[in-house]
């Protein structure tokens, strides 16, 4: 049996997708490794943009522009119209089918200012944005009788003729591995901040699997060296304290409580400077006592619960610890304008994919944006796909491969703890390929990573069972890690220039000739990065 | 800190054992102790976990015998954690949410028709916020005494869901809404109360259970247990408080 549309990952962008499809006449299936509503699309809390006009005048003209200033000259102008064109469209689309977004006094969806935009132009469900989106979307899918397969997780897809054919899954309830076939695929499976483990506000699921293994299955990855850092994460947990710290006039110190930066600037000009104090041995703080308890328990009460629980201090009385944690991934497996990846049938959308609309920068409020929008034209176009295929072919080669895989885990000796290597590994590439790059520490941690990579057959496993094995799932979770950190180290060695997120010390502003995205790919086990003009 | 954890594994006699653990963090989350022992001691240990930040329902499980987020407790010496109740555990604190998130389907939580953009004003937002805080972490569901002795009943993410949905203006068929949740539903809470109790955002199912019953009763529907003459009124469930 084959499916028309299999869609991995049950986030904001696979549900979409999936309802999409469905409506297209679809056969499908989504398969998450986890629960729907459990994706990192619950945690977007600031909102979606969409030009309405409902609070001061807009345009989607005005969106546009802010679009294109943010992604740094390398987004595709195409692409950054028809999103922020639909925008209206998906935003009255998730209105109707029950999403609650907050109103104003004149019973219009509200809108609040994010940073780096014109207009007022997010809509929200107060600081729980994602959740709302990711919920109702999920009660349609449910009203919609879509198939899930939850808790199954993504080893490898198989392909023919640079075709994909379907996908192998482990099935964490019962320990089997599992070939799903299909006559296309999306990827909707998330992005790879999880890389910075211990540096990074997502949740540790964020491993890039999907990318990874689309990686091994020989597509194309674009700017994976773009890793949008936050400027305000708590210093030991990277949990996220919310813009609306500093918009509220929050303040950044330094131990000697001298203030270094104006606070408002954009999140990658913040983030440097926090980084340049920290690289003098400083530590940074946020304090917004001056605000008040009245203040801050009225307006912004949740970050008061988080350095509650998170940081074990109240920031009415006591500064708060943090530092900048990689946020948003802006690379991953490149796209064309129908958002098919360099494998033919294999769609991706989300976070998992560069779409060129972000470019060097996202804009704080069009991730949402970009999962509903452009998760609805992957679901029309996998859909529209799958009714050409007529072939039946099935490669069960790449089943009995992974089966393999799995099984030489299972017996790998467990002489190094990869526990241990994935904290080193979030070190490393926060240390050395984080908010401020150098050619020599790039160097380093490419050498460390390939280091790590060949000592991967000792990092065995130590639990054997087959039930929920999830020493099993972090371990292979690890090794995806290592797959990403290779094309985001070398990319970022070969962009001497700073752009967007992507900052070199000595090359520190854009150079023209770098004004293009960065494609990696394999070709006969080399790995290869080319710089090539985006489409406009 | 020591700590105890129930370990569970369906291969193994007894299925489950308490397990002691120390835990040599001075201040954390019941979470972050759970990835120090993963790392560091015991690689078998399972469990789930997400945001860490209390909006994605992964970590609920039970501490001292109360439901809470493990991301969002803070450690306590002598600390005795297990698996979420009402549902199937899998392994050690991970539990089968399937049949739990069918109750979803069978109250049919969502808009039956697409709404005409932008009809709600403040007033009708505000009416379903809380409700929609929900993270389906399953809590309320673990906590509720009527599931102990009837695992058909509905349970309170699904009521609460349903009154979200049967309060939302943009809802056509409020009737069909009324009718689902009347089998194993509404009139079958005992309101005491567990469910509100846990919530770590802070819903009021047992409210929104009340307030189904009144919509309940506009439609016709009366309590079976006083339909029956009242026979049966303290058998019934419903605690009538007197």
């Amino acid at each position: 049996m084959k499916y028309d549309v299999l869609i991995i990952g049950s986030g904001g962008a696979g549900l979409t997708a999936a309802l999409r499809a469905k409506e297209k006449g679809a056969n499908i299936l989504v398969v998450g490794e986890t629960y729907p509503t459990r994706s990192q699309t619950c945690m977007a809390q600031g909102g979606i943009n969409a030009a309405l006009g409902n609070v001061e005048n807009d345009s989607p003209e005005a969106h546009i522009a802010d679009t294109l200033k943010s992604s740094g000259g390398i987004a595709s102008e195409r692409m950054i119209r028809q999103l922020c064109e639909d925008a209206p469209k998906s935003v009255h689309w998730l209105d109707s089918i029950g999403v609650p977004f907050s109103r104003t006094e004149d019973a219009k969806i509200a809108q609040r200012r994010l940073g780096g935009t014109s207009g007022i132009r997010a809509c929200y469900s107060q600081d729980y944005t994602g959740l709302k989106i990711l919920h109702t979307l999920y009660d349609q899918c449910m009203k919609e009788a879509i198939a899930f397969k939850n808790e199954y997780f993504l080893l490898d897809l198989c392909t023919e003729n640079n075709q994909v054919t379907g996908a192998v899954f482990y099935n964490m309830r019962s320990g089997d591995t599992k070939t799903i076939h299909a006559k296309s695929i999306i990827l909707a499976t998330g992005g790879y901040s999880g890389l910075y483990y211990g540096y990074t506000t997502n949740t540790n699921q964020s491993t890039g699997d999907g990318i990874a293994a689309a990686f091994r299955a020989g597509a194309r990855l674009s700017n994976m060296e773009f890793i949008q850092f936050h400027p305000t994460g708590l210093k030991n947990s990277g949990i996220l304290i919310s813009e609306s710290a500093r918009g509220a006039g929050g303040t950044l110190l330094n131990s000697h409580g001298e203030r270094f930066v104006d606070e408002l600037k954009p999140r990658d000009v913040v983030s440097r400077a926090i980084w340049e104090e920290m690289q003098k041995g400083e530590d940074v703080f946020l304090d917004i006592r001056h605000l008040g308890e009245a203040y801050i328990d009225e307006n912004i009460p949740q970050e008061r619960k988080l350095c509650l629980t998170y940081a074990g201090i109240d920031p009415v009385h006591e500064v708060i610890p943090i530092a900048p944690v990689a946020h948003y991934t802006m690379g991953g497996i490149a796209v064309d304008e129908t958002l098919m990846s360099s494998i033919e049938g294999l769609f991706a959308v989300g976070e998992c994919s560069n779409a060129n609309v972000h470019g060097a920068n996202r804009l704080g409020g069009n991730s949402l944006l970009e999962i509903v929008s452009f998760g609805r034209k992957a679901g029309e176009n996998a859909a529209a796909f799958a009714q050409n295929v007529t072939d039946t072919i099935t490669n069960t080669e790449q089943s009995a491969k992974t089966k393999a895989y799995i099984d030489a885990l299972m017996e790998a000796p467990n002489e190094i703890n990869f526990y241990q290597k994935r904290t080193r590994l979030g070190e490393l590439c926060y240390q050395k390929a984080g908010i401020i790059k150098e050619a020599s520490l790039l160097e380093d941690a490419l050498h460390e990573v390939e280091a790590m990579t060949s000592q991967l057959h000792e990092m065995g496993l130590f639990d054997k069972g087959c039930t929920y094995n999830t020493n099993l799932i972090e371990r292979i979770k690890f090794e995806n890690t290592l797959t990403l950190a290779k094309p985001l180290l070398t990319a970022a060695l070969k962009r001497k220039e700073s752009r967007g997120a992507h900052f070199r010390k000595g090359y520190p502003v854009p150079d023209k000739a770098f004004e293009k995205v960065s494609i990696c790919y394999t070709k006969k086990n080399t790995l290869i990065v080319d710089f090539k003009k985006v489409a406009s | 800190m020591k700590i105890t954890i129930q370990r569970y594994c369906k291969h193994r006699d007894p299925h489950a054992i308490m397990a002691a653990y120390e835990v040599p963090i001075e201040e954390c989350t019941l979470l972050e102790a759970l990835y120090h022992i993963k790392a560091e001691v015991d690689p078998t240990l399972t469990f789930n976990s997400g945001c860490r930040s209390e909006v994605c329902g992964s970590c609920a499980m039970r501490i001292n015998g109360k439901e809470k987020l493990a991301c969002a407790y803070k450690l306590q010496e002598g600390d005795v954690v297990e698996p979420l109740s009402k549902v199937e555990i899998i392994k050690d604190l991970v539990v089968d949410h399937e049949a739990a998130q069918q109750t979803l389907r069978r109250v049919k939580s969502w808009l039956e028709k697409p709404a005409e953009p932008e009809q709600l004003t403040m007033e009708d937002e505000k009416r379903i916020e809380k409700q929609t805080d929900c993270i389906l972490c399953s809590s309320c569901f673990s906590a509720c005494p009527v599931l102990e002795v009837d695992g058909a009943f509905l349970g309170p993410f699904a009521l609460t869901r349903a009154y979200r949905y049967t309060s939302d203006k943009r809802c056509t068929d409020e009737k069909n809404r009324i009718d689902a949740v009347q089998e194993k539903g509404v009139w079958d809470c005992t309101l005491c109360g567990e469910c509100t109790a846990v919530c770590p955002q802070g819903i009021d199912p047992k409210n929104d259970i009340m307030m189904l019953r009144s919509k309940s009763a506009q439609y016709g529907y009366t309590d079976p247990a006083f339909a029956n003459g009242g026979d049966d009124m303290f058998g019934g469930g419903f605690d009538p408080g007197f």
